[in-house]
């Protein structure tokens, strides 16, 4: 939903950033307000995660040109801990698998670090399973997912499930989602995005990450950017996403 | 009876000096600790340059001045409630080497299991002793089993008869209170055929004086009998902690090792398993967790030397600081034991740039139709992992030390002891963040 004097949540100008030795971003542009929703596409390796990554700031990623702000701050100022403390969210486009870590203590980790930096209560672990169980039926998640290692031998469209599951316990200002629908099998996207949908609101805001259309038809965008070698080059509509599936991404490289 | 022989380095001599032969008038016994003292007396302390011993300096135990131990201090069973494992109403308290049977309890159990002091126990069960004790852990060539076993004095026997399941764990706990004393802890564990049994032997520290621990344990597990086995070490950071376990397994025998060492300055620990009979099944387990300036010992001894048998091996290491683990996993497959089927696994985690490893796997198979594998990694905190967790709020020392913990659970998690796996899981937490931030 787009509301002209809604708070910008984040305001990026020019991003430039290196991973190993490599310049990939080149200068990004991008205003994310409150209750909007962005969706990011564009070919293979034209830096989506590498901007998702920066921008939750992942150690191998270098900044080397530009700014952030994410609800006003520097973002670069604060460690990646501080930014999704703050309420920064990237679902993973490949979430990392811990063995040995239950899910469920990860989790519940995870919420009370969050719970106590905005002040509120901590949970223990009966209550947590309780209130894990509620996030997960709304995503259709199998309970059992919580007795296992984070990830471990979690299936593609698995992963994903509990990625949104964070997103759901963690309840972020700006959820930065990489490829959540890569993976999902037809059912399981409906409800994934029916999941985010539900968690999305007026206060907060979503980029999405994806190379297809029909995760679009579920979570309808307000803006769609298509990135090409490390800039945006083409922004529009929710229709460009259409045009995009039908036409390809030459005509935007064309036209840039 | 007095050493006649003069001993080949001045600090055996130290430990053997006014050493007096324990007279208990039972002849088999006198002969055992002689022959053990002729041993101890001929053996020379062990280099870096024997083989055996490569990694291992243990110079600074060689300069530890004794004392003999002042009579045993007067400690409440309150002082030892944090070592003893409440599923273990069966436990057996050592300090300072010598049983205190005011905090130990061993009465209750059923008619077949026996745990109690060597002292007690010749009288009723002298021949399963004589049968076994000093038979397994040999001492010809190993000084430190020499010494202890020429000490021998006291020490815990459990016994569990045929067919007959001793219903809770049994915990013997070594516990050290005095600066620069020796303690030689000994326990002997039968079971006999069918039997089962879970002891937990436990070495710990009261505070951190420097003393030395020098143990031997020997486990007889009989026809199609079962042991589970954890050991503690969980001795004073200054400390010294040497230790000899030898296992003989008869027919379809099964034995678990759950070895976790946490303590000492430098210790180790010798686990020789061998198969006397076919088909048995054996686990063993390691996690070495150390930091500062910590060494830490395994050799470990897998000896098929029957057909059929089967052994599962996991030994990680979880090195901070300047700390130093050393593992060698030794597998003999000795001729005729076709279809052994063998896995060893050596894992090692570096949490600093100081820290070593040093692991060898060490394989000699003598016979054709077996399946042996065996691997070792050494490596860092996954970056990865680190950066997931940080990017969920965790901050960086909770996220290492998760993952650390993580690392040491797969050991931790299969201990047959609920309390214990609480306990030391949460220890290891509290050391992470030790070993976290050195
Ligand atoms: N460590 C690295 N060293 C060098 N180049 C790298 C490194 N990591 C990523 N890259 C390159 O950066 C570019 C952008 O990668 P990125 O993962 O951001 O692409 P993407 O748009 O997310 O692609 P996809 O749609 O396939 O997920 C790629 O060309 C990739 O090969
Ligand atoms: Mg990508």
């Amino acid at each position: 939903m787009i509301r002209p004097d809604a708070k910008v949540l984040l305001e990026v100008k020019g991003l430039c950033a290196k991973v190993g030795g490599v310049e990939i971003l080149k200068g990004i542009d991008l205003t994310v307000r409150a209750g909007e929703v962005h969706a990011v596409m564009g070919p293979n390796g034209s830096g989506k995660s590498t901007f998702a990554k920066a921008l939750a700031g992942h150690p191998s990623y270098e900044v080397t040109g530009g700014s952030v702000a994410f609800d006003g701050r520097d973002l670069f100022a604060l460690a990646p801990e501080e930014r999704a403390r703050r309420g920064l969210f990237l679902g993973f486009q490949y979430p990392v698998e811990i063995p040995g870590v239950s899910n469920s203590a990860f989790l519940r980790l995870a919420y009370n670090t969050m719970q106590a930096a905005r002040g509120k209560d901590e949970l223990d672990p009966l209550e947590f399973d309780d209130f894990a169980r509620g996030k997960m039926k709304l995503l259709d998640m199998d309970p059992g997912f919580l007795d296992r290692s984070v990830n471990d031998g979690f299936s593609g469209g698995e992963k994903k499930r509990n990625e949104i599951l964070q997103m759901a316990l963690l309840e972020p200002r700006l959820a930065i989602l990489d490829e959540t629908d890569s993976g999902l099998d037809i059912d399981a996207l409906r409800v994934v995005a029916g999941g985010i949908n539900h968690l999305h609101g007026p206060g907060d805001a979503v980029v999405l990450v994806t190379h297809y259309q029909r995760m679009l038809n579920y979570i309808v965008p307000d803006y769609v950017h298509v990135m090409g070698g490390g800039r945006i080059v083409r922004t529009g509509g929710k229709d460009l996403a259409f045009e995009l599936e039908s036409r390809g991404y030459d005509w935007v490289r064309a036209a840039a | 009876m007095m050493s006649a022989v003069v001993a080949t380095h001045p600090y055996i001599e130290a430990l053997l000096k006014g050493h007096e032969m324990p007279r208990g008038g039972i002849s088999w016994l006198d002969e055992r600790r002689a022959q053990a003292l002729e041993r101890a007396n001929a053996l020379t302390v062990p280099t870096t340059r024997d083989e055996e011993w490569r990694f291992t300096d243990i110079t600074p135990l060689t300069k530890l001045r004794f004392r003999p131990a002042r009579a045993t201090p007067q400690l409440a069973i309150s002082d030892l409630s944090r070592f003893l494992a409440p599923e273990a109403t069966v436990h057996l308290t050592f300090v300072d080497g010598v049983f205190a049977p005011e905090l130990s309890a061993n009465a209750g159990l059923p008619y077949g299991t026996v745990v109690t002091s060597f002292a007690a126990a010749l009288h009723t069960h002298g021949a399963v002793i004589e049968q076994h004790l000093a038979r397994h852990a040999g001492f010809e060539k190993e000084l430190f089993a020499a010494l202890n076993t020429c000490h021998l004095r006291d020490g815990a026997f459990v016994w569990v008869a045929r067919n007959r399941k001793c219903p809770t764990p049994v915990q013997i706990l070594f516990v050290s209170t005095q600066q620069e004393t020796v303690a030689y802890p000994r326990i002997l564990v039968v079971a006999e055929a069918g039997a089962e049994c879970t002891l937990i032997e436990d070495h710990a520290g009261l505070g951190d004086e420097a003393y030395f621990s020098d143990a031997v344990t020997e486990v007889a597990v009989g026809e199609g009998a079962c042991v589970r086995h954890v050991r503690v070490q969980r001795d004073a950071r200054a400390a010294f902690h040497i230790a000899t376990c030898a296992v003989a397994l008869a027919k379809d025998a099964r034995y678990a090792s759950h070895a976790v060492t946490l303590g000492a300055r430098i210790s180790r620990h010798n686990l020789n398993v061998t198969q006397q009979g076919e088909g048995s099944e054996v686990r063993m387990d390691g996690l070495a967790l150390i930091s500062g300036r910590q060494l830490a010992d395994t050799h470990t001894l897998m000896d098929h030397a029957c057909p059929n048998g089967r052994s599962r091996q996991l030994h990680k290491c979880i090195v901070g600081g300047a700390a130093h683990a050393v593992f060698n996993g030794k597998i003999v497959v000795r001729p005729g034991a076709q279809l052994t089927d063998s896995a060893q696994e050596s894992r090692n985690l570096l949490l600093s740039g100081k820290a070593q490893v040093d692991t060898k796997p060490q394989l000699e198979i003598f016979a054709d139709d077996v399946k042996c594998s065996h691997g070792a990694t050494v490596g860092q905190l996954d970056q990865e992992q680190v950066f997931y967790l940080r990017s969920r709020g965790l901050s960086p020392n909770r996220a290492r030390n998760l993952l650390t913990y993580a690392f040491g659970a797969e050991v931790i998690d299969r201990i047959p002891v609920p309390s214990l796996i609480e306990q030391l899981g949460e220890m290891v937490l509290a050391r992470t963040q030790v070993v976290g931030d050195a």
